[in-house]
Parts: C-alpha cells; sequence; structure tokens
C-alpha cells in the first residue's frame, strides 16, 4: 500500500501532498519536512530507496523517490508494494504530468495542483494502483476536462434531479 | 481572485512572516464569501482553500463547503467538492457522515465519471459505516461491464473490506469472472482486489486457488503476446500487471505443493526470457525470484533464482543491487549454501558508498559466516566496522559479535583485539559478561587488572567500565601490585595506592550506587589478598554501613551468580554467612576456581548479545595490533566446539581448547593448556596421552615444562587426534612434574570431551 505521495522542490517547498493514511494537519506537514530532510542528503549516485522516517511508520516503510530537475517525486510505501514497480510507476506518473502539461516544469505543478490531483486520482485510488497504462489515463483526464462548467444535467437527457436537496 | 492569481501574490512573498500575513488576508476574505453562500465563488475559494492547505496552513472552515459543492450539479464543483472532502476531512468528524448520502446518489449517477468521483473518494476515506452503507452499490458496480467503473469498483471494495473486514464474502459471487477481462486495468485492480481477499482469509485462498491455472495463461499471454503498443513498456507487455499477477501467484501457491506446481513452468519461463535490460524487465524478474523463493518450487528452479539475485548483485544498477541484498536476506536461512556462492560478491557491497547497500550488505554477511569462511569473512567486516559510519557501529559491532558467538560459542584466552570505536555503545548490564570473559581467561588476569587499573587512571566516569575494574582489582589485586604482567610493562603500584583509587571510587559523585557497591566488594576482597587489612577494615566499616545495604547486597550477588555459586559476602554488622560447599577449602583466596566451564558457556551463548558489549569494553583496553586481532579471532570463533576442563586436582588445571583441522575433518586438534594455582612451580612437567586403538595420536612439543604458580602463565601443547570412524573420543593423560622439590605423578581419564569435538 501507498502511504503517501509527496512532491517538493529543492528548499522543500510542497508541491503536492497526498496522504493515504489519515494524520493530523502537523503530522503531515512534520512528515513533510522529515521526508524532505531523509532525501536532500542523498548523493545522486546512490539507490532510490529509503527507510522510511520515523513519524510515517517504522520498519516496515521506504522511502521510493526520484529527482527529476528541481523536484523530488516521493512515494512512502509499506512492504506489500515492490520497490522496482513504484519507480517505474513514478515514471509513469511524470511521463503522464508531461504529456499533459507539455513538457512539465515546476511552475506548471504550482499553478495547476488540482489537476495534478485529478491525474494522479487516475493512477492511485485508496493507496492502491489503479492504472498504469499512460494512454488510459491521459485519455480519462481529458473527458473529464472537458465537462469542466457543464451542468450535469445538461447531459443526461431525462429526470432533472432537485439542486441542493441532497442535504440540509 | 482566481486561485492562480493568489498563488502568483503568494509567491511574491519574500519572508515567512509577509506569505502568512497574505494567507490570513486571504482567508478572512474567503471565510466572508462563505458566509454569503455564495455559489458563482465557492468552487474558487475552496481550490485556494486547498492549496493553502498543501503550504501548512489550517483550511478545517471549509469542510463544509467541500460538501455543498460535493451536491452540487456542476461536474467542476463535485470534482473540487470531492477533492476537498479528501484533503480535509476524515472519520472523526461528524461533517464527514453528511457525504455518505451524495456520494450514494453519485455513485448511482447517470455521469461514469461522477461515479468515478464518488467511487475514488469512497474508496480513500469511507469510514466504516460508510461503508456498511455503501457496500452494496460498490458490489453492484463491481459487475458492471463499464471498464473504467469496474476497476476503481475493485479497489473501493478492497477498501470496504479493510474498513468491514465481515462484508468481504459479499463480494465473494462478483469475482467470478473478472479475470476473464481483457481490459488491463480492470485485470489488475481484480488482481488486487483477489491480493487482498487472499490474505485475509485462508477460506478465500483455498478457494482462489482453482485460479491458478487462468492465472498462468494470463501471465503466458503476456509474454508471449509479441508487441502490443497499447500495453507496451519498454518492450515487456504491461509489466506492472505481470508483477501483480507473480504476486498473488506467490500467495496462492505457498505452502500448497499443487498450486506450487503449477506454476513451476511460467516461472521457469519468466526468470529466462524477461528481458533485462530496462528497470521494467528486473522488476518482473525481481518479482518472480520472490515468487520462486516463497512457493513451493523444486530446488532446480530455486538455484536459478538464487543466481538471478546473485546477477542483480553485479548490475550497475544500484536499486538493482539493494533488492537483491534484500531478497538474499530473505532466502539466506532457507538456501544458505545457494546464497554461499555469492559471497564475494556480497562481501564487496560492503565498501559501497551507498548507506543503504551497505546495511544490507552487512546483515547478510552475518549470516553468511561460518566455520569454514571465518577468518577471510572477520577480516572484511573488520575493516568495515572500523571504517563505518557512526549510524552503524552499534549495530555492526554487535551484529559481528552475535554472529560469531551464535555459531561458535567458545571463548579461549583473551588475546588483543580491538572495538575502539563501538566503546561507547557499551551497555550497563553486560558487566556481568565481561567479567565472566575475564574469568575464564586465565593468563590474562594480569595484564588484564593492570590495563583496567591504568584505566582507572584516566577515566572514571564509565559506568561499566568502573565496574568491571573494581571487580577485578578486587579479584587480580595481589598480581597488581606485584607486577606480574608479561604483556606490557609491569607498573609498580603499591597496596595503598591500589586502595586510594577504589575508596575514590566510593566517594566520587560519578559513582552510581552500583559502582560504590562493586568498590567496596574489591576492597573487601583486598583484605584477603592485600596485607593493609586494618586500612581495609576500617574503609569498610566507614562505607559499608554508609551505602545502601541493599544495593551493596545486590551488587555483591550479581557478581556472585556469575561465578554459579551462591555466596553472600559477610557484610559489617550483618549475620554470617552460610559456607559455601563448592568453594574449595584448600583455596580460600579464589572464589571463581575449580568451576567447570562448561554450563557457563551455554549462559555465555544466551547473553550473546551482551557478552559484545563486553568486548566493546575492552576495546577501551586493548590496543589495535594487526596481526593480533585476527589471530585472536581465528582462536575465538574458528570452531564452535567449547573447551573443557580434562583434569583438576592438586592445584594442577588442564584445560583443553579445539580446533578442527582444515581441510580433514576427521582430526581434532586439541591444546592443551596446563595451569598452576598453588603457590610453588611445577617443574619437569611433562603431559602425555593415550587414546584407544581406532584412533591415531600426534603430540607435538609442549611450549615449556615449567607451569608458573599463582596462575600466572599456562604450558600449552598441541595434540592432534585422527578419528577416521567418528567415535567418541577417550583419553587416557599421564602427568608428570616436580613440586616443592617432590616428584608427583598422575594418571587420569578424559571422558567428557563434547560431542562436536569427535563427531
Amino acid at each position: 500500500m501507498i502511504r503517501a505521495i509527496l512532491i517538493f522542490n529543492n528548499h522543500g517547498k510542497p508541491r503536492l501532498s497526498k496522504f493515504y493514511e489519515h494524520y493530523t494537519e502537523d503530522t503531515e506537514q512534520q512528515i513533510i519536512r522529515e521526508t524532505f530532510h531523509l532525501v536532500s542528503k542523498r548523493d545522486e549516485n546512490v539507490c532510490n530507496f529509503l527507510e522510511g522516517g520515523m513519524l510515517i511508520g517504522g520498519s516496515d516503510y521506504k522511502l521510493i523517490y526520484r529527482h527529476y530537475a528541481t523536484l523530488y517525486f516521493v512515494f512512502c510505501v509499506d512492504s506489500s508494494e515492490s520497490e522496482l514497480g513504484i519507480l517505474d510507476l513514478i515514471q509513469v506518473f511524470v511521463e503522464t504530468l508531461d504529456k499533459c502539461f507539455e513538457n512539465v516544469c515546476e511552475l506548471d505543478l504550482i499553478f495547476h495542483v488540482d489537476k495534478v490531483h485529478n491525474i494522479l486520482a487516475e493512477m492511485v485510488m485508496g493507496g492502491m494502483v489503479l492504472e498504469t497504462n499512460m494512454n488510459e489515463i491521459i485519455m480519462q483526464v481529458d473527458a473529464q476536462n472537458k465537462m469542466e462548467n457543464t451542468f450535469l444535467w445538461e447531459l443526461f437527457i431525462g429526470i432533472k434531479p432537485e439542486i441542493g436537496s441532497n442535504f440540509k | 481572485p482566481l486561485l492562480r492569481e493568489l498563488i502568483r501574490t503568494i509567491r511574491t512573498a519574500r519572508t515567512q512572516a509577509e506569505e502568512r500575513e497574505m494567507i490570513q488576508k486571504e482567508c478572512a476574505a474567503i471565510r466572508s464569501s462563505f458566509r454569503e453562500e455564495d455559489n458563482t465563488y465557492r468552487c474558487r475559494n475552496v481550490a485556494k482553500l486547498l492549496y493553502m492547505h498543501m503550504l501548512g496552513y489550517p483550511a478545517h472552515f471549509g469542510q463544509l463547503e467541500c460538501l455543498k459543492l460535493i451536491a452540487s450539479q456542476k461536474f467542476t464543483d463535485k470534482r473540487i467538492g470531492y477533492l476537498g472532502a479528501m484533503l480535509l476531512l476524515d472519520e472523526r468528524q461528524d461533517v464527514h457522515l453528511l457525504m455518505t448520502n451524495c456520494i450514494k446518489n453519485d455513485l448511482n449517477h447517470s455521469t461514469q465519471y461522477v461515479q468515478g468521483l464518488a467511487l475514488c473518494t469512497l474508496g480513500c476515506m469511507g469510514s466504516s459505516e460508510m461503508c456498511r452503507d455503501l457496500a452494496g452499490e460498490v458490489e453492484k458496480l463491481l459487475k458492471t461491464s463499464n471498464s473504467y467503473l469496474r476497476k476503481k469498483a475493485a479497489l473501493c471494495a478492497v477498501h470496504v473490506i479493510r474498513k468491514v473486514p465481515e462484508l468481504m464474502e459479499m463480494f465473494l459471487p462478483a469475482t467470478k469472472n473478472l479475470l476473464s477481462e481483457k481490459n488491463h486495468g480492470v485485470l489488475h485492480t481484480s488482481v488486487v482486489l483477489l491480493t487482498e481477499m487472499c490474505e485475509r482469509s485462508p477460506d478465500m485462498l483455498s478457494h482462489f486457488r482453482k485460479l491458478v491455472p487462468q492465472l498462468v495463461r494470463i501471465l503466458k499471454n503476456l509474454i508471449m503476446s509479441g508487441y502490443s503498443p497499447e500495453h507496451d513498456v519498454s518492450g515487456i507487455s504491461d509489466p506492472f500487471l505481470q508483477v501483480r499477477i507473480l504476486r498473488l501467484l506467490r500467495i496462492l501457491g505457498r505452502s500448497d505443493d499443487d498450486s506450487s506446481e503449477a506454476m513451476n513452468d511460467i516461472l521457469a519461463q519468466v526468470a529466462t526470457n524477461t528481458e533485462t535490460s530496462k528497470n521494467v524487465g528486473n522488476a518482473i524478474l525481481y518479482e518472480t525470484v520472490l515468487t520462486i523463493m516463497d512457493i513451493k518450487s523444486e530446488s532446480g528452479l530455486r538455484v536459478l533464482a538464487i543466481n538471478i539475485l546473485g546477477r542483480f548483485l553485479l548490475n550497475n544498477d544500484k536499486n538493482i543491487r539493494y533488492v537483491a541484498l534484500t531478497s538474499l536476506l530473505k532466502t539466506v536461512q532457507t538456501d544458505h549454501n545457494a546464497v554461499q556462492r555469492h559471497r564475494s560478491t556480497i562481501v564487496d557491497c560492503l565498501k559501497d558508498l551507498d548507506v543503504s547497500i551497505k546495511r544490507r550488505a552487512m546483515e547478510l554477511s552475518f549470516a553468511l559466516v561460518n566455520g569454514n569462511n571465518i577468518r577471510g569473512m572477520m577480516k572484511e567486516l573488520l575493516y568495515f566496522l572500523d571504517s563505518c559510519d557512526p549510524e552503524f557501529k552499534a549495530d555492526c559491532a554487535s551484529g559481528v559479535f552475535l554472529a560469531f558467538t551464535l555459531k561458535t560459542i567458545w571463548l579461549c584466552p583473551l588475546c588483543h583485539f580491538s572495538f575502539l570505536q563501538a566503546g561507547s555503545y557499551v551497555r550497563d548490564d553486560s558487566v556481568p559478561n565481561l567479567i565472566q570473559l575475564i574469568t575464564n581467561s586465565v593468563e590474562m588476569h594480569a595484564y588484564t587488572v593492570q590495563r583496567l587499573y591504568k584505566a582507572l587512571l584516566d577515566d572514571i566516569s564509565q559506568q561499566p567500565l568502573v565496574q568491571v575494574a573494581s571487580w577485578c582489582i578486587g579479584e587480580y589485586g595481589d598480581l597488581l601490585v606485584s607486577g606480574q604482567c608479561e604483556e606490557e610493562e609491569p607498573i609498580q603500584v603499591t597496596e595503598d595506592e591500589v586502595l586510594d583509587v577504589l575508596e575514590g571510587l566510593l566517594v566520587s559523585n560519578l559513582s552510581t550506587p552500583v559502582t560504590r557497591g562493586y568498590s567496596l566488594t574489591a576492597i573487601m576482597k583486598l583484605s584477603t589478598r592485600f596485607s593493609s587489612v586494618n586500612r581495609i577494615k576500617k574503609v569498610v566499616s566507614i562505607y559499608g554501613s554508609s551505602i545502601d545495604v541493599e544495593l551493596q547486597q545486590r551488587a555483591v550477588e550479581r557478581i556472585m551468580k556469575i561465578s554459579l555459586i551462591d555466596v553472600a559476602l559477610p557484610l559489617p554488622g550483618g549475620p554470617a554467612p552460610a559456607p559455601a560447599p563448592s568453594v574449595p577449602t584448600s583455596q580460600p583466596t579464589f572464589l571463581l576456581d575449580g568451576i567447570s566451564s562448561q554450563p557457563l558457556f551455554n549462559d555465555i551463548a544466551a547473553a550473546g548479545e551482551n557478552l559484545f558489549d563486553s568486548l566493546c569494553l575492552l576495546s577501551f583496553l586493548f590496543q589495535v595490533n594487526g596481526a593480533n586481532i585476527f589471530e585472536w579471532f581465528i582462536l575465538f570463533y574458528s570452531t564452535g566446539i567449547p573447551p573443557m576442563t580434562a583434569y583438576n586436582k592438586n592445584g594442577l588445571k588442564i584445560d583443553f581448547t579445539f580446533e578442527r583441522a582444515n581441510p580433514n575433518p576427521n582430526i581434532a586438534v586439541i591444546t592443551i593448556h596446563a595451569s598452576n594455582s598453588t603457590e610453588a612451580d611445577m617443574t619437569d612437567f611433562v603431559f602425555q596421552a593415550a587414546v584407544p586403538k581406532t584412533f591415531q595420536l600426534q603430540l607435538l612439543s609442549p611450549s615449556s615444562n615449567v607451569v608458573p604458580a599463582l596462575n600466572q602463565g599456562t604450558v600449552t601443547q598441541v595434540i592432534r587426534v585422527l578419528n577416521p570412524q567418528k567415535q567418541q573420543l577417550r583419553m587416557r593423560v599421564k602427568l608428570t612434574y616436580t613440586h616443592k622439590g617432590s616428584a608427583f605423578q598422575d594418571l587420569s581419564e578424559v571422558n567428557n570431551f563434547p560431542p562436536q569435538s569427535w563427531q
């Protein structure tokens, strides 16, 4: 299971933080800081696996990371995930971002963090890998983007649902 | 302002304080906008809130707004609403439950992407109640023909099962034809679902074993199908799915012969045919190896797997080396010999610059140490210990020691060695074990007490060290003052100086009560060894009563436990102690003599790790001396056969220590160590031995024919016994020597050879 997916830059500024387990806001920030601390110490030519820090969970957890230009992509996983497989997944994620944003760079992530979340949501769900086929992911993200600013009942011929009646 | 305008603004902040101010301002604006119940800007505001939340600012006042967005009929609103819910909400808020109805409706929505959002949110953060309420909807969607929804439903089901395990049964029917799907996304998540079910329930596991043939077929198709652009990643067809299937196969094949057999062929095929030039190929290969090692595969396949790992170790890619070491660590117990073949590569990894790799290589090296490779391994591990980072030292030293003692429970006379740098990692409970070590190293007593005394002169703050030093001085103080040390220049020290030092410990603020107990006991013991008895009596009466008596008693008892004798030392004012039957009355001074060493070794073996700490302590004292370290360790650890006392009469004690002669295992190499505890030398000492007819014996020249008095040295001699029939070793020994002018001769049978010496 993937416990968290973090993207931060070379200075530790978070660009995306997705936790698949509940932590308090303070703990989340601490985890981000600690992860940055661990990962930024690493040399360029060492392996991409690190034992996790204290906060995110002890001996069963690993940090699997990749460093692209000014950004660190870190997946915090437990032993049920294949380390090499996750490395490949990070690659797919970044390539997908690259396709969606056309030569993605840090600024894209900064200004469109919600879009990055949407892309990620088509890849990982509940801490588990959902889809790994890049074209499939992009297709689904595009279709949903096309639906922006539309009213859903416009798409459905038939009964108009009552607006605002779903809860008090 | 729009989200991007806000972001731009925030980025202009030059300090944390400036940023905080901007954010607070924006939050206030957002709050008032929320209060106005303005639908138009709600989406944008929540998006901004999420951004600020990511930076670490509180955003909980937006939770309710997320719900309103979820209920909206605009897709954009729903999207942000659900995202916000996932980021800001959790089970512990009541607000969370209000989502249930929304999600239920959206699960049944006509638009698949809305259904997808609902499934996603439920699958990420649904509480047990929500899962219970909505499980039925999820189950329905698991059976849909819409592959987009089906794959999401599968993962959502996993979440539901995790939250409410009792509901697992409910999803069973829906799993029936999950594997017949063509869509890889569905296949993938279906395998995840099946894996989860199998891991949770042994019944499910047995039930799903029948899927093995189908899984094997799917895997085969992936490998053999040729180029499929849709699923291709670096020339391999859907490597992620392959890895998933391999993992499920592992779980199904574990401890089941039939399943294991059914997957044997495909595993061999994947193992030999997978292209390894890219990481994806290696990921598959790695998963295959793990599966092979975990199921009941035939030995040929296992060897193939380990060889793949061996190849991984030579790969330039550090990640590959890392996973190889991790896997080898898991298999080294069960497939020890196969892993041994890669020992030299593993040892090379100790020199890797990467900390993660070094650590794994270290752990693996420990596991690989055995009687045959001990010399080489020890050398490498000592270099490693010497040069490794501080974060490693404790574990490394500990591991080095554990590996050796657990494999080879044998103590021998101490020589020089060093764990210098790891010295500060010693634990307090190592003291009794270290004392035991010192006790057994008979010829080193004079040297040890001298070194420890000198250490005390330098530094009395390290409590374990001080305690051991006190004990030694109490025990061997006479050797100290008489300058018996042979290994280095004996120091000139008087009884008074020694007592000064011990008394100094009693008064020092640095000494703990336990330490004071040790030093007081030492002073008391010296009353039988030193001549300045009056001084001692005075000290004892002053301090004995003011120091916590219970602590004193405990400290003493702890010391006594080491010697396996239950003796209560006389405390000032206390009752007279009962005499201890096992203390030989002819030798009042040495309480620890006359004990058979054998049972103690078992204790020490059990102590294992603590003994390491004892060695660490000694590292304070002994100098690094290249050749000696290795000699010591070779002696110390080379066989695993415990030493024994062969003869012990009239003050003459003869210990046997053992070595296996390489390469001939039928030859036992026995070294005799003769020591003399009487006050006069034993001269013209001759040791002779005879063995039964089926053995052959060779006696080499002795080190000397004078056994010095008072245990000040030993005579050693090597015996080689050829025992081709592996019969129980027996020996008859004849001893002749001159003592105090008279000639002595004795014949004795030695029958208590440890089984390992002749088996």
